[in-house]
């Protein structure tokens, strides 16, 4: 493979998938860093073998439902409650799966699977921006998923192994995916009528977080305000693409 | 070592993850997709971004209160402003976590 001929990877302009994917995925890779370790840490406080974290970071790669798994394994709750659980947390990337088919039309079936099992939050968010720029590819993206996917599974192994000897909270690396979601936000905001959508689903989503347990609120909140601003948009004509 | 009943819970769980992130990939990449769907969907990344940033930045996640004297909030107005006026997201990333990184020394 020829992949060092070009300079400059840190611009997310490089010449190959491998050099964009992993330029696109170091926010998200800095962002795990901190929350891997500290899931590492509760995992193994919670009688969790180096192993079994590693194992259930390939197997599942969804950090707050394992956070959640792991509270419920040590307070001994049943597989099928664990199981449920886990399925109503990660509802939300069906909205995140069904956005990003817009941009992948026809594209290989299997790229297409092993694209799916790297969606999270910050995959998507990434994914999805870079997606409106066309030199960003199916083969770039599942580049990102798993660089942070990589990132995900050594951190939270890490974390089980000595976690709490590593001081993971300097620098406020705890705010680096905040950070990033807020700039990625930024990039969505591609008219008057995405600003409104998004103040409505932030307002429901925090207006909706109080009320009902877990973090439905999430799903339910974006539902609806996507909704909103479909209509806004047939109303006014605003958001028309600028 | 690891237990056939921890693998099972890992795989179901790994299961459940898996298959809402996979369909809509799967069917809605080979179907021609109604324009209202397309429309509501190109909606939909503003509004999630917005649902998952807005809790995190002005709830208390133990109380479930809202509290805008929140350092993730007060960091997030400067770092927003930032975005807007640069577009740059490694430049935000570091901004908000030099910002933060304060906050915890001087705010608290």
């Amino acid at each position: 493979m020829k992949l060092k001929n070009h300079s400059d990877s840190d611009s997310g302009h490089g010449k190959t998938p491998l050099s964009r994917g992993v330029a696109a995925a170091w926010p998200i890779c800095l962002g795990y860093l901190p929350i891997g370790l500290a899931f590492g840490v509760l995992a193994q406080k919670a009688g969790l073998s180096p192993l079994q974290i590693g194992l259930m970071s390939v197997f599942v790669f969804a950090g707050s439902s394992q956070f959640i798994a792991v509270s419920m394994l040590a307070a001994g709750a049943s597989l099928l409650s664990i199981v449920a659980t886990t399925f109503v947390v990660n509802l939300r990337h069906f909205l995140m799966s069904s956005a990003l088919a817009v941009f992948l039309k026809n594209a290989d079936r299997k790229k297409l699977s092993l694209f799916a099992y790297g969606v999270t939050d910050e995959s998507f968010a990434v994914n999805l921006s870079k997606f409106r720029d066309s030199r960003w590819d199916l083969n770039s993206a599942l580049v990102t998923n798993q660089a942070a996917n990589f990132t995900w599974i050594i951190t939270t192994v890490l974390g089980g192994i000595g976690g709490q000897f590593i001081p993971a909270h300097a620098f406020g690396i705890d705010y680096a995916l905040i950070a990033m979601f807020i700039c990625l936000l930024v990039f969505q905001l591609r008219g008057f009528v995405y600003v409104i959508t998004a103040v409505i689903g932030g307002i429901f989503a925090v207006f909706l977080s109080m009320i009902i347990p877990g973090n439905s609120y999430i799903v339910i909140a974006s539902m609806a305000a996507a909704a909103i601003g479909v209509v806004l948009k047939k109303k006014t004509g605003w958001g028309e693409e600028r | 070592m690891v237990s056939t009943e921890y693998l099972a819970v890992i795989l179901g769980m790994g299961l459940v993850t898996f298959l809402p992130r996979w369909l809509p990939l799967v069917y809605l990449t080979k179907r021609r997709l109604p324009s209202w769907l397309v429309e509501w969907l190109d909606f939909i990344p503003a509004a999630i971004l917005s649902a998952i940033l807005l809790p995190a930045l002005v709830t208390n996640s133990a109380t479930r209160a809202v509290d805008f004297g929140r350092p993730e909030f007060i960091v997030a107005i400067p770092t927003f402003v930032f975005a807007i006026l640069t577009k740059s997201l490694g430049g935000t990333v570091i901004i908000g976590m030099v910002l933060f990184g304060l906050s915890q020394k001087y705010l608290l």
